[in-house]
């Protein structure tokens, strides 16, 4: 009778929060057509800053009848997952491709970018492991630590010196418990370019670093891939360091093979694991064929074409050196990155304020014609929240007038906004 | 709850559930046979430490061979010594359209499937009755392949940004409200992956201090999706209902653990169609439970949308209950319509809120154009709007072809698992070597089927998994049944005694839940 009552009186909590109507992130912009270099947001045409279509592959007539005749072919899902009658010969050649194209022994493909780091941290790494990450890890590789049940310590952003000291620590604990430090696996996770930051990681010392305290490394190359390096293969590439050295890199294709989905490649020994214990490659559908096939016709573009990423690079440098200056907004990021983010000097006190007003910012520069976007983020859900910015995208097809059309306008809306 | 009736009362048509149970010898038989195979992998093990035997696995690098090693010795030990035995079975890769008929690459192994090698030919033709088809919509022609390839044309494969940033094309939006349509809920929320839909919107819904009551069969991305959200986590019974209620009697009667504070939420994470039983949930009471309880739904369609149901909308459908009782509707896109990615669907309240704090929305891409039109499109024929009554026949050709397959499956005295309408077909194999041998069997006689093991399943409880689809025609099914007959008589699978247990008189007993705390 107790019981009756207290299942009478118990009242939960409504299954979600109402969202207040002018939540920034509730309203989403609508583009009409396709998000390539001119797109048409809300209805007005501008030029785009915002995709991040960094070779223009997104409205490349050869991928797309690349697509075509995979769809011809195989119809658009593929309708199971890879263990199950999923696995297309489209796959195979892509994995082939990827790996050829990295110079590593093997490739695996996930059909869903945020998913491939998500699923392949916590294969290898269990409960009792330890994993050393930067602190602006983007929320993948977050996600995949936290599903990974292991000890994670943050380093401060591309700071080696406290990596160091926390590799030091370590060691210290190691010869007090040798035994239980002889099965205790240790990974470094790091990204080539930040998606938060647009910084590069500094991979030689992370290579010293790795066979002084016998640390794995995982490399991240979302933003690089494509972009750094002599032929696009990444930082490996640009800082000439062999690629064995590295455990896994990571990458997804959505942003320079403007495809959909992501991949992994290292060594056989390594990536084969991840075909039993990844659970985005197990448990889930394989990627749709017609993007496979999107994917290898890119990568065909890619090594014809070996000076894009110069271009591309050429085009960062100019825009970077002609957003320096303007008042209220500072640049964060290389100045070879093709992903920027425009902050705000001072802040206005809280970040919902600082939201508004960058968002003032952007709907100036939309009003005349340059498309821009804020980085969104889950503000509880991040370890380490970046302040609001504009995130500012540069592709190979922007050309220089409007590469510097884009700079005047900011630095006008700057001007009218914040001062 | 003294309501529960198998006809009438909450149910209005009947729920023919079977599990029959596993014949004593032959569970002696599979624990035995597993006994020798380990006996076997320990001493192959054995054998190539000494180096007697060629170890043929991928190694660690020379310098790193100091490193601490990446995997135990003994978590590979099924994977070395049993699944490497019969891995031909699995990954399949094929070369068509994957519909009722597919060609496959044919594929040699010449070191005890260690390395594979494609000889370049290709099998034509074989009977597909393993991909996720139900509706027949994985087609290379038809109204749904056109309308794809003209908005490939128009918009290209990718999207390059995030929903919340660039990346809502006008195309998500009135998929949206076509999925909303379709299901009959106020509003509806697309994803590019199935999986990742769980896996990364339960963490939104709930949080520490809620709790989360979930089958014991539930996928993996339930699972992970639990995990994640850091809520506590209580398992019960597969489809039992008093289970269920004792579960949520006792979680209101004492609240949280420790501190006996009243829970935050309760959530009930089930399945439309389980798809390793083929068994469909019992909708009709969970929901009666979920009143009564004051708690929230769940509901995974991932198999069932599409599948079930005189107008092809799920489970709800099919017992003909109002989407409105369901407070999150979730499915994919991947198994019913030919396309991929998932969706949620439920109140305003709550999509809004899933646009603003989903992580799908603020960090991963938005879904393709072309996969987008797919759906829309196999949508409306499903819902009879293209102007065609494709859709409707397919629904009910996928009905029949269900009865019919299961019932003769059964007269041939197989063990056939499930509900009498789930177009999941799971017959049992118990024995290990049975599994890689009904496989190639199946192959030799140009029929794909998919088998599942350990771990998977239970470690005795190893099946043949047959997915019905629309498109099989009834020749099609007569072939596979005549085929099947001929392995079962060789391979003596047909364990069937005909001793059907209805599920609702198993004994119910005590040790209904297991906690487990992150």
């Amino acid at each position: 009778q107790e019981k009756e009552e207290l299942i009478e009186e118990w009242q939960p909590e409504p299954l979600v929060p109402s969202v207040p109507k002018d939540h920034p992130a509730l309203n989403y912009n609508i583009v009409s057509g396709p998000p390539t270099h001119i797109i048409t947001v809300n209805g007005k045409e501008c030029i785009n800053f915002a995709s991040f279509n960094f070779l223009g592959l997104l409205n490349n007539e050869k991928v797309k009848s690349a697509a075509q005749a995979s769809l011809k072919k195989y119809g658009v899902g593929t309708c199971g997952p890879r263990g199950f009658y999923g696995t297309f010969d489209v796959h195979l050649e892509l994995e082939e491709r990827l790996a050829k194209f990295m110079r590593t022994e093997e490739a695996i493909i996930y059909s869903y970018g945020f998913a491939t780091i998500a699923s392949a941290i916590p294969a290898y790494s269990k409960r009792g492991d330890i994993v050393f990450v930067d602190e602006a890890a983007c929320f993948a590789i977050q996600k995949g630590l936290q599903a990974s049940r292991s000890n994670i310590k943050l380093f401060k952003h591309n700071d080696m010196a406290d990596l160091e000291r926390l590799l030091k620590e370590q060691e210290t604990e190691d010869q007090k418990n040798p035994r239980k430090a002889r099965v205790t696996r240790r990974f470094i996770v790091v990204e080539g370019l930040y998606m938060n930051t647009g910084d590069i990681c500094p991979l030689p010392e992370l290579i010293k670093l790795k066979y002084k305290y016998k640390v794995r490394i995982f490399l991240e190359e979302s933003l690089s891939f494509g972009v750094l390096g002599e032929h696009g293969r990444g930082i490996t590439e640009h800082f000439g360091i062999n690629i064995d050295d590295i455990d896994l890199i990571s990458a997804n294709m959505e942003n320079s093979l403007a495809s959909i989905g992501g991949f992994c490649c290292g060594r056989s020994f390594i990536i084969d694991h991840q075909r039993l214990s990844g659970q985005g490659y197990c448990f889930s559908a394989s990627l749709p064929p017609l993007l496979a096939a999107a994917a290898i016709e890119a990568l065909n573009i890619m090594e014809d074409n070996p000076d894009i990423f110069q271009t591309l690079r050429t085009k960062c440098e100019r825009i970077h050196k002609a957003l320096q200056g303007i008042s209220g907004l500072k640049v964060v990021g290389e100045s070879f990155s093709p992903a920027l983010h425009l902050q705000l000097e001072e802040s206005c006190g809280s970040r919902e304020d600082d939201v508004k007003l960058l968002k003032r910012v952007v709907d100036y520069c939309m009003n005349s014609g340059i498309a821009l976007t804020q980085a969104r983020y889950l503000e509880k859900e991040e370890k380490c929240l970046p302040p609001p910015s504009i995130r500012v995208v540069i592709t190979v097809e922007q050309t220089e007038q409007e590469l510097d059309k884009a700079a005047s306008l900011l630095k006008e809306a700057a001007q009218s906004v914040l001062n | 709850i003294n309501h529960i009736v198998h006809n009438g009362g909450l149910y209005k048509r009947p729920f023919n559930e079977a599990f029959e149970e596993t014949p004593m010898l032959v569970a002696v038989l599979t624990y035995v046979g597993y006994g020798v195979l380990t006996l076997f992998g320990y001493l192959r093990d054995f054998m190539r430490q000494w180096k007697i035997e060629k170890c043929q696995n991928a190694t660690e690098r020379e310098e790193q061979k100091d490193f601490v090693p990446l995997y135990q010795d003994f978590e590979n030990f099924y994977n070395r010594n049993l699944y490497m035995r019969i891995r031909d079975s699995w990954n399949r890769p094929i070369c068509s359209v994957p519909g009722a008929k597919v060609d496959m690459m044919e594929r040699v192994s010449h070191d005890y499937n260690w390395t594979f090698t494609y000889t370049g030919r290709v099998i034509k033709d074989i009977i597909n009755m393993g991909s996720y088809n139900y509706l027949g919509f994985a087609q290379k022609t038809g109204a749904c392949q056109e309308a794809a390839a003209k908005v490939l044309s128009q918009y290209g494969a990718g999207v390059c940004s995030t929903r919340q940033e660039m990346g809502n094309l006008d195309k998500h939006e009135e998929l949206e409200k076509l999925v909303a349509r379709f299901l009959g809920v106020e509003s509806a929320m697309a994803y590019g992956m199935g999986f990742a839909t769980n896996s990364m919107n339960i963490p939104a819904l709930v949080g520490k201090g809620c709790l989360i009551l979930s089958d014991e069969l539930n996928h993996a991305s339930l699972v992970l999706g639990a995990r994640l959200s850091g809520a506590t986590i209580r398992i019960f019974k597969h489809n039992n209902m008093q289970s269920l209620e004792k579960l949520l009697k006792d979680a209101i009667v004492h609240g949280q653990p420790r501190t006996r504070r009243p829970w935050k939420k309760i959530l009930i994470l089930v399945e439309g169609i389980y798809s390793m039983e083929g068994s469909i949930v019992r909708l009709p009471e969970v929901i009666a439970l979920k009143k009564k309880y004051k708690s929230y739904l769940y509901l995974d369609e991932a198999h069932s949308i599409g599948a079930l149901g005189p107008s092809g909308r799920g489970v709800v459908d099919y017992f003909g209950l109002n989407p409105e009782d369901v407070d999150v509707m979730m499915g994919t896109f991947t198994k019913s319509f030919g396309a991929a990615g998932g969706y949620i669907g439920g109140k305003k309240e709550l999509i809004d809120y899933l646009r603003t704090y989903s992580h799908s929305a603020a960090y991963a891409t938005s879904m393709s154009p072309p996969v987008v039109e797919q759906i829309i499109t196999s949508v409306k024929c499903i819902m009879g709007e293209d102007g065609t009554t494709v859709g409707r026949a397919r629904v009910q050709q996928l009905a029949e072809n269900t009865r019919y397959f299961r019932r003769r499956l059964k007269e041939m005295g197989f063990i056939i698992y499930g509900n009498e309408d789930s177009p999941v077909v799971p017959l049992m194999l118990y024995m290990p070597a049975k599994i890689g041998a009904f496989g190639r069997e199946m192959l030799k006689r140009n029929i794909g089927v998919v088998v599942v093991g350990f771990p998977a399943t239970p470690i005795i409880e190893s099946r043949a998994r047959f997915c019905l689809s629309a498109a099989h025609t009834k020749e099609m099914l007569d072939t596979a049944l005549k085929e099947i007959n001929e392995v079962g008589d060789l391979l003596q699978l047909k364990y069937s005694r005909r001793r059907l247990v209805p599920l609702l008189d198993r004994p119910f007993d005590e040790t209904t839940y297991e906690e487990t705390e992150d």
